[in-house]
């Protein structure tokens, strides 16, 4: 075996939280009580809830241990495919701890926020200038909510129209929230395959397409990574029924400064400011998905919406048409402060420059990994390329024990068994901000797990030892679910 | 650019190895017609210092302790954060981790929202909870939705002592579907009214908030009762989780779905997002919840670990059957809860419930004496609603100049409270705070 090329380190075991701690420790500091007590209905009272009491040593030794066993974007190279696990830079954190956005409250009168609003603002304008659509909502506060607001817009808008439809046309390499929020609209899923190429075909869209169907959800690029080449005529084939093309932005980040969504034909777009706008992932989220619409459906955006007039910005809820409100008050604005902050950072000519270097490393490392793993659709990618685990299944070696593996050698593994539509799928997304040494050596990790997988596929198999844990039992998990200790 | 690691000559090096003469050449499988003919319009790029400035002077525009004085609550509440919470909150390797499919090299992640799992039910009463959700409405929203796929019934209603933002958000969610939301009147005291839910066809739950949004805490049992009457299912809201350090959780009350948000857990105002959308039911419906869930079980050496689990009721397993379309959580948010919670400990949390219980009784008494009608006579946490008159509209607007905000008017939502407000007093409000603002009100 290979010396792997991750250091294992010293790994501390730490209980539970409830196993730490005595009664009448104190990890906080309480203001003194200097107004006089005003005792509550006993009847109302209950026993205050059965949490440890730990002092701040006992508090920071415990989270600083957990932390440990995580491994982050700042730990190393992250390749998950149509996650966008780029570095999310320092400064961004300082901008969001700042008095002014972090202690301002949702409710303050316009007077008193306008630092705030000008920011969401000015971030929607942006967004609009990025994607080359007309108007955007920063209400949604991740991808899903993203795509539920911007299925909500397409179903007030035919509503509107007079007439409802019933279905919704989605490729088979969607994301699984893309089904998951048309349904929370009453739509019907029509399933749509790719073509040979691994890009949909006018033909297909074209059998499907009715007068019953709102729209099409299409991610460009597509989850295989590859641009879908034919998106003008499809969009065209959707207009002419009068439909609407919905454009999942997960994979912005091949595209910036490159691709106008307007002209490509999309009427509404999500976007994960925690993807291409590097705002951290806090491991599942908060997130934030604003959508960028096209002019005519502006009157149907989420309320409120910030409104500029003069020198001075406000809120504005009176909007008959808008879908509504889409959660407690302005969406993730602590997520906004740091997208923004990554925005004014790059500039446009940074952005640019950003999705170039992040599909030029795609194609990098699918030249190099080629040779040793089967790589499902040839051809020039976007920032993600889709190989599977064919020329390892002789040695009984699957995606999961060469991602298990990967750990091993000190990377976090590609996506696994996604697209569906590629058996066994290992999807890689190295993003812009990794640099070439990194890539190389994930290159030289990978071959040698071929090399383990044709030599002594056991390695692989058994993987990974070095890690805090090795492989769980998932199956026990779901079957007798322990959630609460 | 200082996140960009490539040299030209890497460039170019590695244009060779794909084949490619130029970073252009790349995109050629984008047909023309589908490029922007111009560079995008974004303002000049900025320096790491020269974004602190512009930051720094965005951030001062807005009206924030010690130099502003906001009695406002209204679901965002300002409570103290200790450092410790920042500190291992801003730990990177749990801010730049991805969502925990990996559960080798995340344990870190998975064992702190296990814990944060555990802490929350102990504080709604619950028996699960999930790992998070947005936010406090669309916890309600999706709770709401739960109870309908749970009872089959295709009405819901909801009391109009619900946050007002979170009924919009219920509508959001349910109407596009068909279903229906009927709203709960309340009584002179404050509290919900429950009398018109036996006559309510159809209904899958009765939702009620408590401490409901005029600060008073609401009957639950009456509520569970009402519900289980009709054979709908309580789901018990909340804005404010600190009161649950006082109160009987809403579970113990029989309370079948609880849903509501944790921002005063740990987390900043942050002009109002991210928040904690906290929900947990019984065990009986856990496979009914939307959300992720953290289990506990054994690798294959018998070693304690944690996975995400129980996958099969999501958006990436069941696409459009899933209990959920929600993906990405706040699962930042809920570490940063079960931190403060730990921080705090049980004797903690019940001493701050207390203190925070005490600051807004004694507002409430100190402006009742110096004359002010208090509409409302149900016991209250934290905030309460004052009827200052038609006129003191201009008070209000004057105190606002000196960064003085005496609390939310409620007429937009409530035609029918003109000249009422809703306070907020917490822990952070000193007494000479509190004098103060009485003595402006009062001038």
């Amino acid at each position: 075996m290979n010396a792997p090329l991750g250091t294992t380190g010293l790994i501390l075991d730490e209980p539970l939280l409830w196993e730490r701690g005595r009664p009448g420790r104190r990890g906080a500091c309480l203001p003194p009580a200097d107004v006089p007590p005003s005792p509550l209905d006993p009847e109302l009272c209950g026993d205050g809830p059965d949490f440890p009491d730990l002092s701040e040593v006992d508090l920071v030794r415990h989270f600083t241990r957990l932390s440990t066993w995580n491994y982050g974007v700042d730990t190393g190279f992250y390749p998950l495919g149509s996650c966008t696990m780029k570095y999310n830079p320092k400064t961004h954190e300082r901008q969001a701890a700042l008095k002014g956005f972090a202690a301002a409250h949702p409710l303050l009168p316009a007077s008193l926020c306008q630092g705030a609003l000008q920011l969401i603002w000015e971030l929607e304008r942006d967004l609009a200038a990025i994607t080359g659509m007309d108007a955007v909502s920063l209400q949604p506060a991740a991808g899903a909510h993203g795509e539920l607001a911007g299925m909500l817009v397409i179903h007030a808008h035919h509503q509107h129209q007079g007439h409802q439809r019933a279905k919704i046309i989605i490729p088979d390499t969607a994301h699984g929230t893309n089904p998951a929020s048309a349904a929370l609209c009453g739509y019907r899923p029509v399933a749509v395959a790719s073509g040979p190429e691994g890009v949909l075909e006018p033909a297909a869209i074209e059998a499907v397409m009715d007068e019953e169907t709102a729209g099409i959800m299409v991610t460009n690029p597509n989850t295989l990574g590859l641009f879908e080449t034919h998106i003008r005529e499809i969009a065209a084939i959707v207009h002419a029924k009068g439909g609407l093309v919905y454009a999942d932005g997960a994979n912005l980040n091949a595209v910036m400064g490159i691709v106008d969504m307007a002209a490509i034909g999309v009427d509404v777009i999500h976007l994960n400011l925690h993807k291409t706008f590097a705002t951290p992932h806090g491991g599942g989220g908060p997130g934030s998905g604003p959508i960028c619409v096209r002019r005519q459906l502006e009157p149907y955006l989420p309320v409120p919406r910030v409104v500029k007039d003069g020198d001075q910005y406000h809120l504005e809820t009176d909007r008959p048409l808008s879908i509504g409100r889409m959660g407690s008050f302005h969406g993730h604005f602590g997520v906004m402060v740091k997208a923004y902050s990554y925005i004014r950072s790059m500039g446009a000519d940074g952005l640019r420059r950003a999705s170039e270097l992040a599909v030029l490393n795609a194609n990098y490392l699918k030249e190099k990994l080629k040779q040793d793993f089967h790589l499902a659709y040839d051809r020039p990618c976007m920032h993600e390329c889709v190989f599977s685990d064919r020329r390892q299944a002789p040695f009984k070696v699957t995606t999961l024990d060469m991602a298990k593996r990967l750990m091993d050698y000190g990377f976090h593994p590609p996506t696994i068994y996604f697209p569906l539509v590629v058996h066994g799928a290992i999807m890689i997304e190295p993003t812009e901000t990794e640099s070439k040494e990194d890539l190389d050596r994930f290159v030289t990790a990978m071959r040698a797990i071929a090399e383990e997988a044709r030599t002594e596929p056991e390695t692989v198999k058994s993987a990974p030892r070095y890690t805090k844990v090795r492989r769980l039992d998932e199956v026990t998990a779901a079957r007798k679910p322990c959630l609460v200790g | 650019m200082r996140y960009l690691p490539h040299t030209p000559e890497e460039i170019q090096e590695m244009l060779a190895v794909v084949g490619a003469e130029s970073l252009d050449q790349l995109f050629f499988p984008i047909p023309p017609a589908c490029r922007r003919q111009s560079a995008l319009e974004l303002p000049a790029p900025l320096s790491e210092w020269a974004l602190d400035a512009r930051m720094d002077a965005l951030a001062a525009r807005t009206a924030v302790a010690p130099q502003a004085k906001v009695f406002l609550g209204a679901g965002s509440y300002d409570h103290f954060i200790p450092a410790a919470v920042d500190a291992l909150a801003g730990r990177s390797e749990f801010l730049t981790a991805y969502t925990p499919y990996q559960p080798e090299i995340s344990q870190g992640t998975l064992q702190a929202i296990y814990e944060y799992q555990t802490l929350a039910c102990r504080l709604m009463g619950t028996e699960v909870a999930t790992a998070s959700h947005y936010d406090g409405a669309t916890a309600l929203a999706e709770a709401l939705l739960m109870a309908i796929r749970k009872t089959g019934h295709r009405r819901v209603a909801v009391s109009r002592l619900v946050h007002p933002h979170y009924r919009q958000v219920a509508a959001t969610y349910l109407h596009p579907a068909g279903y229906e939301i009927v709203e709960l009147p309340y009584r002179p005291d404050g509290t919900t009214d429950l009398s018109t839910v036996e006559a309510e066809p159809d209904l899958a739950a009765v939702a009620i908030q408590s401490p409901n949004f005029f600060g008073c805490i609401e009957d639950l049992a009456a509520g569970a009762a009402a519900a289980k009457g009709v054979g709908a299912l309580l789901v018990a809201g909340f804005t404010e989780a600190l009161a649950y350090g006082l109160l009987k959780s809403p579970a113990s009350q029989g309370a079948e779905i609880v849903a509501g948000e944790g921002q005063s857990l740990g987390l900043p105002r942050s002009f109002g997002g991210p928040g904690l959308g906290m929900l947990g039911t019984r065990q009986a419906h856990v496979r009914s919840l939307p959300g992720r869930l953290v289990g506990k079980t054994v690798d294959q050496e018998g070693r304690q670990g944690f996975v995400l689990t129980l996958a099969t009721r999501e958006q990436h397993i069941r696409r459009e059957r899933a209990t959920s379309n929600i993906c990405t959580n706040n699962s930042h948010c809920a570490l940063r809860a079960v931190m403060y919670m730990a921080a705090l400990g049980g004797t903690g949390f019940r001493e701050l419930a207390v203190l925070n219980h005490d600051k807004a009784a004694y507002l409430k008494q100190a402006l009742a004496a110096a004359g002010h009608r208090v509409p409302f006579t149900r016991p209250i946490f934290n905030e309460f609603v004052v009827d200052f008159g038609t006129g003191f509209e201009a008070v209000h607007r004057r105190l606002q100049d000196a960064g003085i905000v005496a609390g939310l008017p409620l007429e937009a939502d409530y035609p029918e409270l003109a000249g009422c407000y809703l306070l907020c007093a917490t822990e952070t409000a000193s007494r000479q705070d509190l004098d103060l603002l009485v003595k402006e009100v009062s001038r």
